[in-house]
């Protein structure tokens, strides 16, 4: 995963982030692997009640837009391998 | 050796600036969290190197920070405001239901008496608290279901719940202000609530004897005084002596008396500051003159401060936050402008500077005073 940048900061991260996921690799699955590892950005990427994106956050993968997909919907086999990250953006208008 | 530090938040980060007791020099340190709205820092009175921060994006949300070395560092804290129950609605611009919806804590209040305790205002008005210094929080939710809350409407900025103010005589008693539903008060440390906000007048509601709906902008207390309350409200400056059950105007010789922020003198209870600000559509200074407002006599009776403000082409505005008083002998005042410059004066408001200018809007400014 590559986080945008104000959240690298908040994590204290660099670069892209390595998940071990159990199980399917969902947007939904890839997120709770991440929080449970980071914990500050809880709320930060979805709402921690209704685990909805957060509205000016996109996902993308693969020059795919995944951010309309649900969250239970199998990511591509290729971030599944960890061959290409998936991009967690800052929408144009969330500034 | 006396010194001060500024906390000031900003639409861009935060800033922290340095003085010694003179507050002729200052360093300034920043910006912490470059790129996020910080709408409020506060330091505990307890224990002043405790320092929480509201700090929130477009993007990203809300998020609480810590700092216990006295901003040199800070740590996330939970982030999760949860109303209580089933939210149900307040009216919508348009006077229709709306749920209500977190957005963002505007204020943290940092306890008097209770070194782990702090209360959080929020958008959409509530008010939540904290027992393990922001490890968690819970609202107080006696203050939204007290019966009006279907009836609260937000302001142009938003529903939002701003002023947080402790009696340190009972702390008990808290004050709070929302725009646009008016002042609260509780007795019972936020289990219930009431309105007090008899005597306020506002034009914009039909019912001027309405409970609920005035859009209060800031109250202040001198803590020895604490049954006597200053309000900016959307327009009139006013006052209460009986611990808000009622208001009279005392906006008097004010050029006009819309405005945002308010606070009262270190050391003179009935000394007052107030910044004037055109009218509700004109966010800037009357004819682009810079002044603070001072009363003596705790209203009615105001003189204009402008020695070191700029006197023309400033069109600027003070949001409600941004005023603060130090508590060295000679009582130090500051404020932040949507300029980026922060004033300061270190006589009680007969001479100004900037102490800092060219930064992101101000939204808040806080002081520590250090004996």
């Amino acid at each position: 995963m590559v986080l945008p940048s104000p959240l690298r900061s908040l994590a204290k991260v660099d670069g892209e982030l390595a998940i071990d996921v159990p199980g399917a690799v969902t947007t939904r699955s890839v997120l709770d692997a991440v929080e449970a590892g980071y914990p500050m950005l809880k709320g930060t990427i979805r709402d921690q009640v209704t685990q909805e994106r957060r509205a000016f956050v996109r996902f993308f993968a693969c020059e795919l837009d995944l951010s309309h997909e649900s969250p239970d919907a199998a990511l591509p086999e290729a971030v599944a391998a960890g061959r290409e990250p998936l991009l967690v953006v800052g929408a144009m208008a969330g500034g | 050796m006396s010194s001060v530090r500024v906390l000031v938040g900003t639409r861009k980060g935060a800033f922290v600036l340095t003085s010694d007791g003179k507050r002729a020099k200052w360093e300034v340190s920043g910006p912490h969290f470059p790129g996020w709205e910080i709408y409020h820092m506060k330091g505990s009175p307890l224990n002043p190197d405790r320092i929480y921060t509201s700090q929130s994006s477009g993007w990203f949300g809300q998020l609480i920070q810590r700092s216990d070395d006295g901003g040199k560092t800070f740590a996330p804290m939970d982030n999760k405001f949860t109303y209580d129950g089933v939210p149900g609605t307040h009216m919508w611009y348009d006077g229709t239901p709306h749920p209500w919806e977190f957005k963002r804590v505007w204020h943290l209040e940092p306890s008097l008496t209770e070194s782990e305790v702090v209360y959080a205002g929020i958008e959409d008005a509530a008010i939540f608290k904290s027992a393990d210094g922001g490890g968690s929080w819970a609202e107080l939710s006696g203050l939204r279901k007290h019966g009006s809350g279907p009836q609260w409407q937000p302001g142009a900025g938003g529903m939002c719940l701003h002023t947080i103010v402790q009696d340190p005589a009972d702390p008990q008693r808290l004050f709070i202000a929302i725009s646009a539903a008016g002042a609260f008060r509780t007795d019972d440390g936020g289990v219930t609530w009431k309105p007090i906000n008899k005597g306020l007048r506002s034009a914009q509601i039909p019912d001027q004897d309405a409970e609920v709906g005035h859009c209060v902008h800031r109250i202040a207390m001198h803590p020895s005084r604490p049954n006597t309350l200053f309000m900016q409200k959307h327009w009139d400056v006013m006052r209460s002596d009986d611990a808000g059950e009622n208001w009279h105007e005392v906006s008097g010789n004010l050029p006009t008396d819309f405005g945002f922020p308010i606070d009262v003198h270190a050391h003179e209870p009935e000394t007052i500051y107030v910044v004037p600000i055109t009218s509700d559509a004109q966010h800037f200074p009357p004819d682009g003159k810079l002044r603070v407002y001072r009363s003596r006599t705790g209203g009615n009776e105001w003189e204009a401060l402008t020695n070191g403000l700029p006197q023309k082409d400033c069109y600027v505005n003070i949001l409600r936050d941004a005023m603060a008083v130090d508590s060295l002998d000679s009582c130090g005042v500051y404020f932040g402008t949507t300029g980026g410059q922060v004033y300061a004066s270190p006589d009680g408001g007969d001479h100004w500077a900037a102490i800092v200018r060219d930064l992101p809007a101000v939204l808040s400014v806080e002081v520590q005073t250090f004996q």
